[in-house]
């Protein structure tokens, strides 16, 4: 029985090894977890059964930043990987490492694939793209920041459930209600820098940074010391202070308390919604971010989180075509739709928005076309179309270190916020030196 | 006494000593070399673009006030880490060094938790203190107790230390067990005759007699709170609220690992290298006078 066991897995494997010969290997580096990981495995499985000359192989390298330190560390090794999912925050730092990546436009049309940057998404694409209009990375799963109504609470505190606060004046009376109806947790945050900064700068068309939020340049400073900015910073204090508001932390920490409906609203990231799906045991509403009536231009739109697939520089023409034959696999409209659906990230191609709208699904499940509303919510500006600014990893540790100064009450707003610009641009400065 | 073992070769001893002389140039003093080369760099991520920058790297660090303030948070983990690792392990291994019965099984779930990784350790501690879904916070609150370590300093501080206290706990248990069992029975008995009650008995007889273990213990503990406990902050804490527990070593894995800024990362390390360089010495030169071999 045993040696029966082993004789066929050795030629499984003399099997295995025998066509993978043949083939032409892609390394696929990501960071998804969980059920995500289970539908990378099952892109790449279509993709690999859809033809015989290549063969993508994903593997998990461990949360974002984790596989970008890893890509880095291979390609100074001299053995990138093929394709590498790397973090928005981590854009500036892939842009500006010329000779270390190979410009997806350019990989498309050296292997003859076709591929026009209209076809996607102008939020998505536009974070993407260079000051000459090349698109750099292939965009894959992007998010945006939305806002999560617990109904079940609403209706508890005497409010109408199918009415969620739109402004932030909206937002302070429903709190209080909420909170004289005894919620222990009336509102929470997830991502609390890329939320309250980055979206809420966008949302408002207000700049993050000089020079169009960096993506003309690397000269930019920023600009979250804005008297709105700290005025927005102190207004969530100030909920902090009441027992509006409660602090999570900086990463998701939130979105457990709204599942558990402890927390009765909460802003994170779109992609949350099957998790919350799965988890609470209430209705809830997905909507667009609070937003504050007094600043002219608002709502503008927001801007997406989430990780693009960079292509690495050194590698065979012939992989290459693999790669790029891939990557035309992965914007198919199917393909899209299905990935949209199971895991609540944007499609990124009009065309599968398109044909997920005319399945029925956003009817059947209101709220998953939220997101994608919302980056479209206006055409995009020179404030609301996306950031670039380097070492960004930094500078929002210093923008998350300096609002929890402010929650906790011991630094005022306004000095926060402008400790937080100056903090930021030290860093900044100091990309910009590297990459001169 | 016995005869003591001299080699006629002049190159054995060499060669036997190589492998671990290899071992050590490869893994510990080429890539502390190459750290304190790279804090006098600046380089992209990829390393494409190097460019010698001298002491800059060094004076944007002691020009951030942020950082200063990072080197207090330090002392204060340090000291909580080593003091309570090494007290509480001491007091476990004498109670479980006078257990008659289940001794072994006594001994091996206390040396248990050395086999956790850091980042594992940080994750467990996390959940049980969860600010709204642990299970101690959840106790703390029917006590009247707020625990909301994500905004209070003061109680960051204590989840990160108990956090890599318990770690460590094992490791200096299994020290001090060792110790306390090489501690000739004749003296403690004699001392017992001369009517030495058991705290006393300690304190003269044993304690004394432990100090070596005591202070390799210490020095090992200094350097386990300094080097070894990034991964515990980054699992809970991730070096907030606003700093409260940025410890060195988590700035140098932040800015080095994730943020990718090696010229920055390195000096730190440097300066770290240089604390734990200065530390030691002092622990070898003014603690170990005390110390009876």
């Amino acid at each position: 029985m045993r040696t029966e066991i082993r004789v066929g897995v050795l030629a499984g494997a003399v099997l295995l090894s025998g066509t993978a010969e043949a083939q032409t290997e892609i390394q696929w580096w990501h960071s998804m977890s969980g059920q995500h990981n289970e539908k990378i495995n099952q892109i790449a499985t279509g993709f690999n059964a859809g033809q015989k000359d290549y063969k993508v192989v994903p593997v998990f390298k461990g949360s974002y930043p984790e596989s970008m330190t890893a890509a880095i560390a291979a390609f100074r090794a001299g053995s990138p990987p093929h394709i590498v999912q790397v973090f928005e925050v981590g854009t500036a730092t892939m842009m500006a490492a010329k000779g270390a990546i190979k410009p997806v436009q350019q990989l498309m049309k050296e292997a003859g694939e076709p591929f026009d940057r209209k076809n996607y998404l102008a939020a998505v694409a536009g974070y993407y793209t260079d000051g000459k209009g090349d698109m750099l990375s292939m965009p894959f799963n992007s998010s945006t920041a939305v806002f999560y109504v617990n109904k079940n609470a609403f209706k508890k505190a005497g409010l109408d459930p199918n009415r969620a606060p739109k402004t932030w004046k909206e937002f302070a009376v429903i709190a209080g209600k909420l909170k004289g109806a005894g919620q222990s947790c009336v509102y929470t945050t997830g991502w609390p820098s890329w939320v309250h900064i980055e979206n809420f700068s966008a949302w408002h068309n207000l700049p993050i940074g000089t020079r169009e939020n960096g993506m003309a340049g690397m000269d930019t400073r920023f600009q979250v010391d804005s008297p709105q900015h700290v005025k927005h910073v102190a207004m969530l204090a100030d909920f902090s202070k009441q027992g509006l508001f409660t602090y999570s932390g900086r990463r998701q920490e939130g979105e457990d308390r709204f599942i558990s409906g402890e927390c009765a609203m909460m802003t994170s990231s779109s992609s949350a919604i099957g998790k919350i799906r799965k988890g609470a045991k209430f209705d809830f509403s997905v909507n667009f971010l609070p937003y504050h009536d007094d600043i002219k231009g608002a709502p503008q739109n927001s801007i997406i989180g989430g990780a693009t697939l960079w292509v690495m520089s050194g590698k065979k023409p012939q992989e290459y075509k693999g790669v790029a034959k891939f990557f035309s696999y992965l914007s198919r409209s199917d393909i899209q739709m299905d990935w949209h659906i199971s895991t609540g990230y944007v499609p990124i191609t009009n065309a599968a928005f398109e044909m997920t709208e005319k399945t029925g699904y956003y009817s059947k499940e209101p709220g998953a076309d939220i997101a994608i509303r919302q980056l479209n919510y206006k055409a995009p500006t020179a404030n609301s179309k996306g950031l670039r600014f380097g070492n960004f990893l930094q500078g929002r540790e210093v923008f998350e270190e300096e609002m929890e100064a402010v929650f906790q009450g011991k630094k005022d707003a306004k000095v926060a916020m402008e400790d937080a610009a100056r903090r930021g641009n030290d860093s900044l400065r100091k990309f910009e030196a590297a990459n001169r | 006494m016995g005869k003591r073992v001299v080699f006629r070769s002049a190159w054995l001893p060499y060669a036997l000593l190589a492998p671990q002389i290899a071992v050590t140039l490869v893994f510990f003093f080429w890539p502390a070399a190459q750290a304190l080369w790279y804090s006098f760099q600046l380089q992209d991520a990829f390393g494409l673009q190097t460019r010698f920058v001298g002491l800059e790297n060094f004076a944007a660090l002691f020009g951030d006030s942020h950082y200063l303030d990072s080197f207090k948070v330090t002392a204060v983990f340090s000291v909580s880490v080593a003091a309570s690792g090494i007290a509480i392990s001491l007091l476990l291994a004498v109670m479980a060094d006078r257990v008659v019965r289940g001794a072994l099984a006594y001994k091996t779930l206390l040396i248990w938790p050395y086999a956790v990784a850091p980042a594992i350790a940080g994750v467990l501690w996390a959940f049980l203190f969860a600010p709204s879904i642990g299970i101690i916070t959840y106790a703390l609150r029917s006590e009247g107790i707020l625990w909301n370590w994500v905004l209070n300093d003061e109680q960051a501080m204590l989840l990160v230390v108990i956090a890599a206290t318990w770690k460590q706990i094992s490791y200096n248990f299994l020290f001090f067990l060792a110790g306390l069992q090489s501690i000739p029975r004749s003296l403690i008995e004699a001392a017992a005759i001369d009517g030495a009650g058991p705290a006393r008995r300690f304190w003269t007889v044993v304690f004394p007699l432990l100090s070596p273990t005591t202070f390799f213990l210490l020095v090992v503990n200094i350097v386990y709170a300094f080097f070894d406990t990034f991964g515990v902050i980054d699992s809970t804490t991730q070096g907030g609220p606003a700093g409260a527990t940025q410890i060195l070593v988590y700035k140098v894995y932040y800015d080095g690992v994730k943020a990718a800024d090696l010229g920055g990362s390195s000096a730190q390390s440097a300066v770290l290298m240089l604390i734990v360089i200065a530390l030691t010495v002092v622990q070898f030169r003014f603690v170990e006078r005390k110390v009876q071999y």
